[in-house]
């Protein structure tokens, strides 16, 4: 399973992650050496087997909808780079061009 | 004998006594930091004065309940010097995940475990190094450099929690938590002649775990010996609604346990875990571990698990898919590393391409390339059926034996640098551990002897929520063999890499 630097490229994009001319090669290289190795699970008849999401027997994990103390705001703030009047300082979301 | 040698519990009964003070064991821990730590790079962040000031409330604690005669209602770990690792959130301790992009992040809640143990009375000395958001075989991929095994100091640790295990095995602590994806608690004990115990998934609470991979992620405890991560197991296991996949049933009894024999308890050995892949000479040292057992009355039997191979390439498609998404939050918006940028695609773009490390990338790349449009069914959906298979294997192979046993790892400790050259093959070296985590079973790592000079680990598996069995039996092998009481000589054999 040989990847194509435009795929590497691709999936970069989609995790929001700038890779380097050199890491974009090296992770082609490594990637493709992984995804050969996974072909193994091709040769395991998986047919009528469920998936294994998680290994809990439990499903839908409900409580009781009640106010509880949280953290106040400047202690969740305090980490922020950027913060403006009690909130998280972004850049603009709109008008950033054709890339979005 | 220096105090910073002793283990959690010798050092309860010389406190409880009035012997020693836990201000002189802290004093004497931090010491003992001061004069290795430039040749182990245990830690990342220390908390020196924070902990002396915990180590002279305990003693506070310690001379009241003397005076009215209640020391035996202390808690368990009243005083005692622990290490957290750094992907483990510490309320007002730096917690960096070993990366650059958490920096300077400082968590405003403590993890459970953590919460557990400040409650117990443990004392925090600082937070240790490990592979960035703890992927990694060897503390190679930390932004903070590697750790070094005190065994051989020109080797690695193993990892992901290799911080802790260097602390415990250079005596720079007492007691320490790490977190265990799919060994990252066991091997490095078994690199380090140290205990470890990754409980059964939903037994410990991950509130405050920094997430890697949410199915497979367990905190678990890592000693000196078997005792100890009894003591440390019995404090941080339980029922946490912080956590909804935390596991609301009655915690068993581990320290009762200790001191049972062993005989008639069937002991599973499995063809897979002494085949290809694995170094003779491991394989050898934990065959006469295995005879050991023997000799305690166990009744040894060798079975299957044929998947075992397949757990590699399964493991790898979850836990990066499950990365891919856990890592996503880290946009540089609300903590860590902010890169400088005109847009908002740009800073997203930046602030993750600059503030994770290689591995991190590749597995976010993996992960996402393994969750995309096309690929799903073929990778992501059929390693979770493989998933199914696996857990079958154990159960098949579980209504014939109480326990299971191998190596812990197939390979003994590298030479600091090979798995950054060799990333691909360092992958392989996991062999052994993937597949009880992708089961969600338990597994013990204990010492089981030497091999030139390096530890060998004996790794116990053991039914989902019976970690009595395990406990059981590694003390068993523990006080019949003696190997954990080994001191590391803190030498160089050879060149790093770094």
């Amino acid at each position: 399973m040989a990847l194509t630097r435009e795929d590497v490229q691709h999936v970069a994009w989609l995790a929001r992650l700038q890779l380097t001319e050199e890491e974009i090669d090296l992770f082609r290289e490594h990637l493709s050496a992984i995804l050969e190795y996974a072909q193994v699970l091709a040769e395991i008849d998986v047919s009528d087997v469920p998936p294994t999401a998680t290994v809990l027997p439990m499903r839908n994990v409900m409580r009781e909808d009640e106010v509880r103390p949280s953290l106040p705001r400047d202690v969740v703030l305090s980490n922020a780079p950027d913060k403006q009047d009690g909130y998280f300082r972004v850049r603009a979301v709109l008008d950033t061009g054709d890339e979005g | 004998m220096e105090l910073y040698t002793l283990t959690a519990h010798e050092a309860r009964e010389l406190l409880r006594r009035g012997e020693i003070s836990s201000l002189e064991l802290t004093r004497a821990v931090l010491d003992r930091i001061n004069q290795v730590e430039s040749d182990v790079k245990a830690y990342i962040t220390l908390t020196p004065e924070t902990a002396l000031a915990q180590a002279e409330e305990a003693d506070r604690r310690f001379q009241e309940a003397r005076q009215d005669g209640t020391t035996d209602e202390l808690p368990s770990l009243l005083g005692i010097p622990l290490a957290v690792k750094d992907v483990i959130s510490t309320r007002g301790i730096r917690t960096t995940c070993a990366s650059r992009i958490l920096h300077n992040y400082i968590p405003p809640y403590d993890a459970t475990a953590v919460q557990r143990l400040r409650a117990a009375g443990a004392v925090i000395v600082g937070k240790t190094n490990t592979d960035e958001f703890a992927m990694g075989w060897s503390t190679e991929n930390s932004a903070f450099g590697p750790s070094h095994n005190p065994w051989d100091l020109s080797r690695v640790p193993g990892g992901s929690s290799g911080g802790n295990a260097a602390a415990l095995a250079a005596h720079e602590t007492i007691i320490a938590i790490g977190s265990d994806t799919g060994g990252s608690v066991r091997q490095p004990a078994a690199f380090t002649n140290q205990v470890a115990l990754r409980p059964t998934y939903g037994r410990v609470s991950r509130y405050g775990l920094v997430a890697f991979a949410s199915s497979l992620d367990q905190i678990g405890p890592m000693t000196k010996d078997v005792t100890d991560c009894a003591l440390v197991y019995q404090t941080i296991a339980g029922y946490d609604p912080n956590d909804s996949t935390s596991v609301n049933q009655p915690v068993e009894d581990v320290l009762s346990v200790l001191g049972e024999d062993i005989r008639g308890v069937r002991v599973g050995v499995p063809t897979e875990y002494f085949g290809e892949g694995i170094d003779e000479r491991v394989a050898a040292q934990v065959r006469e571990a295995l005879h050991v057992l023997e000799t305690l009355g166990a009744e040894v039997v060798e079975i299957s698990l044929p998947l075992t191979p397949h757990s590699i390439p399964a493991y790898y498609i979850i836990a990066t898919a499950e990365a891919s998404a856990n890592l996503a939050r880290f946009d540089g918006v609300r903590y860590g590393y902010s890169a400088p940028a005109d847009s908002l695609w740009e800073h997203y773009m930046r602030t993750r391409g600059e503030g994770f490390g290689p591995e991190v990338k590749r597995r976010i790349i993996l992960g996402t390339y393994a969750l995309s449009a096309g690929y799903y069914d073929a990778y992501y959906l059929r390693a979770q059926k493989v998933r199914t298979l696996i857990r079958q294997d154990f159960e098949r192979a579980f209504e014939h034996v109480d326990v299971i046993a191998g190596p812990t790892t197939p390979v003994l400790p590298w030479p600091i640098g090979w798995a950054m050259e060799n990333p691909v093959q360092a992958y392989l070296t996991d062999l052994l551990t993937l597949s009880q985590a992708i089961a969600g079973i338990p597994a013990m790592s204990v010492p089981a002897g030497f091999v030139d000079g390096l530890p060998v680990g004996l790794q116990l598996v053991g039914k989902a929520f019976d970690e009595r069995t395990l406990f059981r039996v590694a003390y068993a092998f523990e006080q019949a063999t003696g190997w954990g009481r080994h001191q590391a000589p803190l030498v160089s054999s050879g060149e790093t890499q770094e």
